[in-house]
């Protein structure tokens, strides 16, 4: 059984190519991948991000039971509004997802979380709610569209209301806001500025053509992935997973570890492997010449072999780029070789990023 | 459904030859093939002078999505290839069966192409997939 999205009869109109994405029939591209991407880098696209899960998390152990449940310490949360990106681990310190978490008060939390690790997820949760006391509640009455780029937000303010744009009004990055039906948010996954805005049901189609008529561009699952690469930004299920330590997958940075009594979920594994210093690492590879990098290539080191999680073309930049795991002694700076189609290719060691605001960050 | 000229003919494997009558053969990947590889991003071509077998994989098309080899459709050698795809290899999605032409081969066996499909047997292969 397919689902679809708020969304799914706006992207026939628009012509779109459709295809499964982990039982989502969602839009791959609307004809070329190159110009939607090159449309965020350089104007304004938009994203049907409606698959994704919403959860909120009420009650008055919330901000207890969060604390214990991710990698990140929601406890730095005071700010309402204010997100955290952040990492959940299975008791072996694997990934089980990556997720967004919005600060309403102590006793309110909202939680993005992936589409294709919805039902894992919320298993996941609901068993490691036991003795606490909140509610868990999925809020698939909700669309949500990623409007993205340099022009983004000034298109954006065409459609709000006084009321909301007041709202909205010099707000910082990893903020949410509710005002209205709208739940807007300065958060992204292009490396572009923009938000990510929640819309109930009932007005999806109609607040989506209002972005179309703004001169905002349909953009697929095609262009979003070689956007969030460009910016270095993990894919789950590509970068980490329930094998993969976020030490080994760039997320240490979303790490809390002070203060130290806080015993979250994965902390001692975690502990261990720093006190070990031998997890691999996430690094960013590019390769200027002819070809492209692919998910699951091998990398040549002189430390060891390493692997492509995930590699596209560049449309910014006009080459490959990669992420790769590779043995924690590889510096940024050295060149390594990858095996593609039978021949080792020589590329450049960077860190994990690539662009961010149209521009080039390595 | 794509394109699929009547005056061509087909390989499977999503190559289509025109025969320019002077012994010579024009080959490309179809409307379709592209269609399914998303926007190309770099070609990969043989080089002039090559003596290639049919069913050789004598070059490699790259879009964002996947890197595809292209098999020689006739066997013979590349006497000509499309020097624009270098600067400019989204040709392939814009015009398939046109500009976004690969090679040409000079034929050693020009009774070769009856081994190929004509364009109903192309769209009926491309059916089944």
């Amino acid at each position: 059984m397919t689902n679809k999205t708020v969304l799914h009869a706006k992207h026939l109109a628009s012509g779109a190519k459709m295809v499964d994405f982990h039982g989502w029939e969602m839009p791959i591209n609307y004809g070329s991948q190159i110009e939607e991407h090159n449309a965020v880098r350089q104007n304004a696209g938009m994203f049907d991000v409606s698959h994704m899960t919403i959860v909120d998390v009420q009650g008055s152990d919330a901000k207890a039971f969060l604390r214990r449940l991710v990698i990140n310490d929601v406890a730095k949360l005071t700010v309402a509004g204010k997100a955290l990106y952040t990492g959940m681990l299975n008791e072996a310190g694997g990934v089980i997802d990556d997720l967004i978490i919005y600060f309403f008060s102590e006793t309110n939390y909202r939680l993005v979380v992936n589409s294709a690790t919805r039902e894992k997820d919320l298993a996941w949760m609901t068993k490691q709610s036991a003795g606490f006391d909140i509610t868990i509640t999925e809020r698939p009455e909700f669309g949500m569209i990623a409007v993205q780029g340099p022009e983004a937000k000034a298109k954006v303010a065409t459609l709000l209301t006084t009321e909301q744009n007041a709202a909205v009004e010099g707000m910082k990055p990893f903020f949410g806001v509710q005002v209205g039906d709208l739940f807007i948010a300065t958060t992204g996954y292009t490396g572009e500025d923009g938000y990510e805005i929640i819309v109930p049901d009932s007005v999806a189609e109609d607040f989506w053509q209002k972005l179309i008529d703004a001169g905002v561009i349909p953009c697929g699952l095609g262009a979003r992935d070689t956007l969030r690469l460009e910016a270095g930004m993990n894919l789950y299920g590509l970068d980490m997973d329930e094998t993969v330590s976020p030490i080994a997958a760039n997320m240490a940075w979303t790490i809390s570890w002070e203060p130290e009594d806080r015993n979250f979920i994965g902390r001692d594994v975690l502990t261990a492997q720093k006190a070990e210093g031998t997890q691999p690492k996430l690094v960013g590879l590019v390769l200027e010449e002819k070809g492209v990098l692919r998910s699951h290539q091998v990398v040549v080191t002189e430390f060891g072999n390493g692997e492509i999680t995930s590699g596209t073309f560049s449309p910014t930049l006009g080459h490959s780029v990669a992420l790769a795991r590779v043995p924690r002694s590889v510096k940024v700076g050295d060149t390594v070789e990858v095996e593609m189609r039978k021949k080792l290719v020589k590329v450049q060691v960077t860190k994990p990023s690539f662009v961010r605001n149209g521009k080039k960050v390595f | 459904m794509s394109n699929i000229p009547s005056e061509l003919k087909y390989a499977t494997s999503h190559e289509w030859v025109r025969n320019e009558g002077d012994g010579t053969v024009t080959v490309g990947i179809t409307e379709h093939a592209q269609d399914l590889l998303g926007d190309m991003v770099f070609v990969e071509l043989p080089d002039v002078g090559d003596e290639v077998s049919t069913g050789d994989d004598i070059c490699v098309a790259e879009s964002v999505k996947a890197a595809s080899d292209i098999y020689a459709p006739v066997s013979g050698e590349i006497v000509e290839v499309n020097e624009d795809l270098e600067d400019s290899p989204e040709l392939v999605n814009s015009d398939a069966f046109g500009d976004g032409w690969l090679f040409k081969i000079k034929m050693e066996d020009a009774g070769e192409l009856d081994n190929l499909l004509d364009a109903e047997g192309y769209k009926n292969s491309i059916d089944e997939d």
